[in-house]
């Protein structure tokens, strides 16, 4: 009996410890410090939130680049991969696909080597990234699709670059593109 | 694999093998009732917990009385979080306006959480509110993990005195172990992900027209307060469905660095830890060294693994299942990491892995969660590897096994005998169970091989209280809840209670001074000894079993062979 009690006042205690004080506490300091972030790190434009730097969206309109493939369509609840096998027969017809249409998409060579994000489906179904290459063999779709001139193609190109992030610190993770981030900017050129 | 892959790599290590002495000896420290740079912060509120819940903390208990106060206090965790769940729409901090959780699903899940496995049948951001996740699931984060080092400590305290009952007081060793090392720890790591990107609020999910004006809704909620702790003390189990991979819970390169390294930090510290208190830092040592040595076996393999081609999809690397921030080395180091350690936490889908990357995980599991393991747990069960190889050895050279000094007798071998037995038998005879028939099957999102790789990685993941998944297999039914929940009770219990009946017998013992003849446990020989008796315990036990998933499904895949 006695231990009993020990455990249900020691249960108590920890769960307002680290069950409320301990959350509460963090997010006290996180609001204070990074509020943007520790709210999302949404974007606005003309004063309505749309989306957040950190959660990809879908682009299948000719004028913006496309996103990763996604198990989940870019709908956040929930998030999640394909899940497939290595050997599943869906798996392999589903990047086929892909391939013949990333290439007619984008009227590109039938031999051009296809960035292998395009291709496979990304683990959160949120990727918000795609590679550097795999946003350059975009670029001619969208500079036609938009009646770019010379000049704005440039900036186009400037604008990749612009959003293009490297290893942080040179050393973690992998170059990449923030697609939304992107498409936002673009429209604006 | 590029220059950036191999630097990521080292790095990794070398900050691994150096912040074990840091760590391991700051817990030393507080373990041991010493002084530390937290008392002056925290060492008032240790003595009010002590006042308000009457505590003596100078008390010791035997090996019975220790291993009860822990059950007890389980227990009382487990029917809380238990009962939130059902009845989570009616309580507050529910912005979502979730339903009740289903009573299997939550029994798994409060089981789950509990035995720090932190299986995930239910995706949080559409199932668990604010309450829930909070209130429940994050204390039990901490405390699970806490539960896992004080069987630690009891353990060690068997080992190290002599000839007494007394192995320490559960209470003081949880309290210690919650307040000054995994509380402090996780303050700062959360921030720093915060600092990242990860969200920590109580707002409501935010609604969004996107670019090209459909509509996105984003969770919300506290995760960086969970993340952190579900990382440290090696629970894994994320805020949201896509874990570690979601950009919420892992926003940058940065955070995945050092998420991977907070699932390895705290069990690789132990062995310090342990080092210490039986007097010899250089046995610890040995135990860091086993561990990192199969630790790197295994990600050589999977990254060997992962980077070749195959015929399937032609000369392509494989992304499917990863992000595009993290590559391919991050993923598998991380699956590597995640798998060793009990943690559980997934950057990848397991499930998309090249069959030999998915083996190498689920062996790392099977192998009893021992390649630095869960908080606590991996040590321990490391410890009674110790024991059988010793026992082994001393069948060898015809002389009685001992261990620190300890005898080892037919006891000691006979609860280490049932403390690797016990979750092994969960695995086998389940997912043989689950194999045959319907509920079993109806679950799969693959066919062929990779099917019973699914049931196979389940039936592990639970019963070496990983947390883990193949997860394409819906867990999410009445069959699979119950199967796995009582699989991670037994993968648990099944080895805390042996442990604690070893910890109590080897401190009835005396010490038999060093010899000429004693058999070292500090050496080269001996790091090739246990390996061996690591390795051919598990291999043997599920060479078969996998022969029949992941190898088969490597070499159909060779042939490009598709189901």
């Amino acid at each position: 009996m006695k231990t009993l009690y020990i455990s249900l006042k020691i249960f108590l205690f920890f769960t307002i410890l680290t069950g409320i004080i301990y959350p509460l506490m963090v997010t006290g300091i996180a609001q204070l410090i990074f509020p943007w972030k520790a709210n999302g790190s949404l974007i606005t434009k003309d004063n309505e939130v749309i989306g957040s730097k950190l959660i990809g969206q879908e682009f299948d309109s000719i004028i913006y680049f496309s996103s990763r493939p996604s198990a989940v369509s870019y709908n956040p609840l929930p998030s999640g991969g394909s899940n497939y096998g290595l050997t599943n027969t869906k798996l392999k017809e589903l990047v086929n696909e892909r391939k013949k249409q990333f290439i007619a998409f984008n009227q590109l060579d039938s031999l051009t080597f296809i960035p292998l994000e395009m291709l496979f489906a990304s683990a959160s179904g949120l990727d918000p990234h795609i590679s550097l290459n795999a946003a350059l063999l975009q670029v001619e779709r969208i500079a036609k699709a938009r009646n770019y001139t010379e000049t704005q193609k440039q900036k186009l190109l400037e604008c990749i670059k612009a959003h293009t992030e490297k290893p942080q610190f040179l050393c973690f993770g992998e170059e990449r593109v923030n697609v939304f981030l992107l498409n936002l900017d673009i429209d604006k050129i | 694999m590029i220059t950036r892959d191999f630097i990521q790599i080292i790095l990794f290590i070398v900050l691994l093998i150096g912040l074990t002495p840091v760590l391991g000896n700051y817990m030393f420290k507080v373990f041991n009732g010493k002084k530390h740079i937290m008392i002056p912060v925290l060492g008032w509120l240790e003595k009010l917990i002590y006042k308000f819940t009457g505590v003596n903390s100078g008390e010791e208990a035997n090996w019975k009385t220790y291993t009860f106060g822990l059950l007890m206090f389980n227990l009382i965790g487990f029917v809380f979080v238990f009962l939130i769940q059902l009845f989570q729409a009616y309580l507050p901090l529910n912005p979502a306006h979730l339903t009740n959780v289903s009573w299997h699903s939550a029994f798994n899940t409060s089981v789950s959480f509990m035995t720090n496995t932190n299986w995930q049948g239910y995706a949080g951001e559409t199932t668990m509110s604010y309450f829930v996740q909070m209130i429940g699931l994050t204390v039990q984060n901490f405390v699970s993990a806490a539960t896992g080092i004080a069987v630690l400590l009891a353990l060690i305290r068997g080992i190290a005195r002599k000839t007494t009952d007394n192995l320490g007081n559960f209470w003081t060793d949880l309290t210690r172990s919650t307040l000054y090392v995994l509380l402090p720890l996780s303050i700062l790591f959360s921030i720093v992900l915060v600092g990242q990107g990860v969200v920590q609020n109580f707002k409501t999910y935010e609604t969004v027209q996107t670019l090209e004006g459909s509509q996105q809704i984003i969770p919300m909620g506290p995760a960086a307060s969970q993340i952190a702790i579900k990382q440290l003390g090696t629970n894994g189990g994320g805020f949201f469905n896509a874990n570690s991979a979601h950009p919420f819970e892992n926003p940058t390169p940065l955070s995945n660095f050092l998420e991977m390294l907070a699932i390895l930090l705290i069990p690789a510290a132990l062995t310090f830890t342990y080092g210490k208190m039986v007097g010899s830092t250089r046995q610890g040592w040995t135990i860091f060294s086993v561990m990192l040595i199969l630790l790197i076996a295994g990600l050589s393999i999977s990254l060997y693994a992962e980077y070749a081609h195959n015929p399937i999809f032609g000369n392509l690397h494989l992304m499917e299942g990863k992000e595009t921030r993290f590559g391919i080395t991050n993923s598998v180091l991380w699956s590597t990491s995640t798998s060793a350690a009990s943690n559980g936490s997934v950057n990848a889908m397991h499930d998309s892995l090249s069959p030999i990357s998915g083996m190498i995980a689920m062996i790392n599991i099977m192998l009893g969660e021992v390649i630095f393991g869960g908080v606590g747990a991996g040590l321990y069960g490391m410890v009674i590897f110790i024991i059988l190889t010793v026992f082994i050895a001393g069948l060898m050279v015809g002389r009685t096994p001992e261990y620190l000094g300890k005898k080892i007798n037919a006891f000691e071998v006979k609860m280490a005998i049932i403390a690797v037995l016990a979750p092994n038998i969960v695995i086998l005879l389940f997912a043989a169970w689950a194999s045959v028939i319907q509920p079993g099957l109806s679950s799969l999102n693959n066919s062929g091989p990779h099917g019973l790789s699914e049931i196979l990685y389940a039936y592990s993941s639970a019963a070496g209280n990983n947390g883990s998944a193949f997860a394409g297999l819906n867990a999410n039914t009445m069959f699979y809840n119950l199967t796995l929940g009582i699989g991670m009770l037994i993968g648990r219990f099944g080895i805390i209670i042996p442990v604690m009946a070893i910890a109590g017998s080897m401190g009835r013992k005396k010490i038999t001074p060093l010899s000429a003849g004693t058999f070292r446990t500090d050496n080269s020989l001996f790091i090739i000894l246990l390996i061996g008796v690591i390795i051919i315990i598990g291999g043997l036990t599920h060479f078969p079993a996998l022969s029949l998933g992941p190898v088969v499904e490597h070499l159909l895949m060779n042939l490009g062979i598709t189901f």
